[in-house]
């Protein structure tokens, strides 16, 4: 009876894990396909994986993509950490305050808040393009950091700080000394969600960009009717696999750290 | 003692936040304000008006709006269903971090969500992988492709994780000995369920609901990609003011219909989730 409730429940992990990746699947099988059209199968090929990186327009769009992510995730990671320090030390209502604003990009539609972007940038007659592209990640990103550093704080040990404040640490040392370390996972979590959540946006970028910079997202968006440049499988193939190896390695090392520990 | 003792200037560290909440006054609060202020004026002499926010009243916009709300609570409907039982089983597997259940449900997102979106589009067509593999079994072909429910697929698969992961957190947290200490007091496991785990699971299904129901209603990309542009929902409708016709004041009166089902998600959670940490995606 517990074998068999054993086996359902690893059925239905199963079942909802093959729903997940069976697009990904496909993906991946259509980056092999030499002929162009995705409806067809037209042979095994490895040709869009050598001509991805002779295609100009995707490779700057892949370069925007990449560093848009990785600039609005540490701009977002430093402003979002120093935020939560603050947040940490406001009284109730002003705190309170704060984690409302918070969670408006959270909860908010995109499209309202891509909207919202656009007009500000229009109004201020700001030219659309990489900077507004920039400002609007930034934006939606910092939240996603606040939400993942402000209960690391919160569960930290005040006394230890003041302790070391005690003994003559400056307030800097001590945060650096004593807090940093004990909230660094909640910011390192924080940082790999809006570099994400930035990667993986297209709504806002769609509304910020003006009509010069494309970043992946957008890029396919715009192939949708005319068909995917199949360069663009090899590519997203490629990433996948990259951060599933990174994430794999993460993993072996990690449980490794906690075999030793054991010991 | 003194009223002195709260201000800033002696709590210098609340300071720190000083750049965030210029930053986000800045950019959330005085952009969401220009969307009030061109959704109730007029686009040909900025005169106050009801007009755009009245365009929601037209039959075809009135059917998107309908539509979307149909689909995308059918969408949280499944989502729930899915991922409640599944968060359960997750629970029960006692995984030493949280680390793994995040990297199986995190890392599609590293293939773009519009991607994996059209990849749909292969399987769900009607020479399709699906069909193939209906049709290798012996059993009758599915057309779902460009209907409704092509969509409702398309919301269930994108925004699963996002109530996989807040129920997930919310059950992982409950303490066994509470559910240890109603089964030693003669509850069944129906009754510890529907007395214990599932009110104390209910800000991680609010949070899981909004998370969900939210982008659904305003999804235009899904739609467009899965519906083959015959079904229109009030996300394609705002997107063509701005994008196509170039209508900032209709667009913007659209969007203020709904922010009203936003700030409904927003009261609720502000609701059940007094902790404020279930919104918190890991």
């Amino acid at each position: 009876m517990v074998k068999l409730k054993n086996f359902f429940r690893k059925f239905y992990l199963g079942l909802v894990i093959v729903f997940m990746y069976a697009p990904i699947l496909v993906l991946v099988v259509l980056s092999f396909n030499s002929s162009k059209s995705r409806a067809k199968w037209g042979g095994f090929t490895t040709k869009w994986y050598s001509s991805l990186f002779t295609n100009d327009t995707i490779m700057t769009a892949l370069k925007n993509t990449l560093i848009i992510a990785l600039l609005s995730a540490l701009i977002a990671t430093v402003i979002g950490t120093l935020a939560s320090v603050g947040i940490n030390h406001m009284k109730k209502i002003p705190r309170a305050i704060m984690i409302g604003i918070t969670n408006i990009p959270m909860l908010n539609a995109d499209i309202v808040t891509g909207i919202s972007m656009m007009l500000l940038f229009l109004a201020l007659h700001y030219e659309l393009g990489f900077s507004s592209v920039l400002i609007s990640h930034i934006t939606f990103n910092i939240p996603y950091v606040v939400l993942s550093v402000l209960p690391k704080l919160q569960q930290t040990n005040r006394s230890t700080y003041e302790a070391a404040l005690d003994l003559g640490a400056s307030p800097i040392y001590a945060f650096f000394k004593v807090i940093f370390p004990d909230i660094f996972p909640g910011i390192l979590s924080g940082f790999l969600l809006a570099f994400t959540m930035s990667l993986d946006d297209f709504i806002i970028t769609h509304f910020t960009r003006g009509a010069t910079v494309n970043t992946l997202s957008t890029m396919i968006y715009s192939e949708t009717r005319k068909g995917v440049k199949p360069e663009m499988y090899a590519l997203s193939t490629l990433l996948f696999l990259s951060v599933l190896i990174l994430l794999v390695i993460i993993n072996r090392k990690n449980a490794y750290q906690a075999k030793k520990k054991e010991r | 003692m003194s009223k002195n003792a709260k201000s800033p200037a002696k709590n210098p560290s609340a300071l720190l936040a000083t750049p965030y909440t210029i930053w986000m006054i800045g950019f959330i609060v005085i952009p969401l304000l220009m969307v009030v202020y061109y959704g109730m004026t007029a686009k040909s002499d900025g005169a106050f008006t009801f007009e755009n926010i009245k365009l929601i009243a037209q039959p075809e916009n009135l059917r998107a709006l309908w539509l979307s709300i149909l689909l995308s609570l059918i969408s949280t409907i499944i989502c729930l269903v899915i991922a409640y039982p599944l968060a359960m089983i997750l629970r029960n597997m006692k995984f030493k971090s949280n680390s793994f259940i995040v990297m199986i449900f995190i890392l599609p997102m590293w293939m773009n969500s519009l991607l994996r979106t059209i990849a749909w589009q292969n399987i769900l067509e009607r020479k399709g992988v699906l069909n193939a593999f209906l049709t290798f079994l012996n059993l009758p072909t599915l057309n779902i492709i460009n209907t409704p429910a092509a969509i409702v697929l398309g919301m269930v698969y994108d925004f699963l994780p996002f109530m996989i992961l807040p129920l997930y957190n919310t059950l992982a947290k409950i303490d066994e000995n509470v559910i240890n200490a109603a089964r030693d007091l003669g509850a069944n496991s129906r009754q510890t369920f529907m007395k214990i785990i599932f009110p104390l699971s209910l800000p991680g299904v609010i949070s899981g609901i909004t998370m969900v129901f939210v982008p659904s209603l305003t999804t235009f990309a899904i739609s467009n990609i899965l519906g083959g542009s015959k079904v229109l929902l009030i996300g394609n409708v705002i997107e063509q003011q701005f994008q196509k016709l170039n209508n900032w004041n209709s667009g913007s009166g659209l969007s203020l219909v709904l922010m009203v089902f936003v700030l409904i998600s927003m009261a609720l959670v502000a609701k059940y989730d007094k902790g404020g940490d279930s919104t918190s995606v890991w």
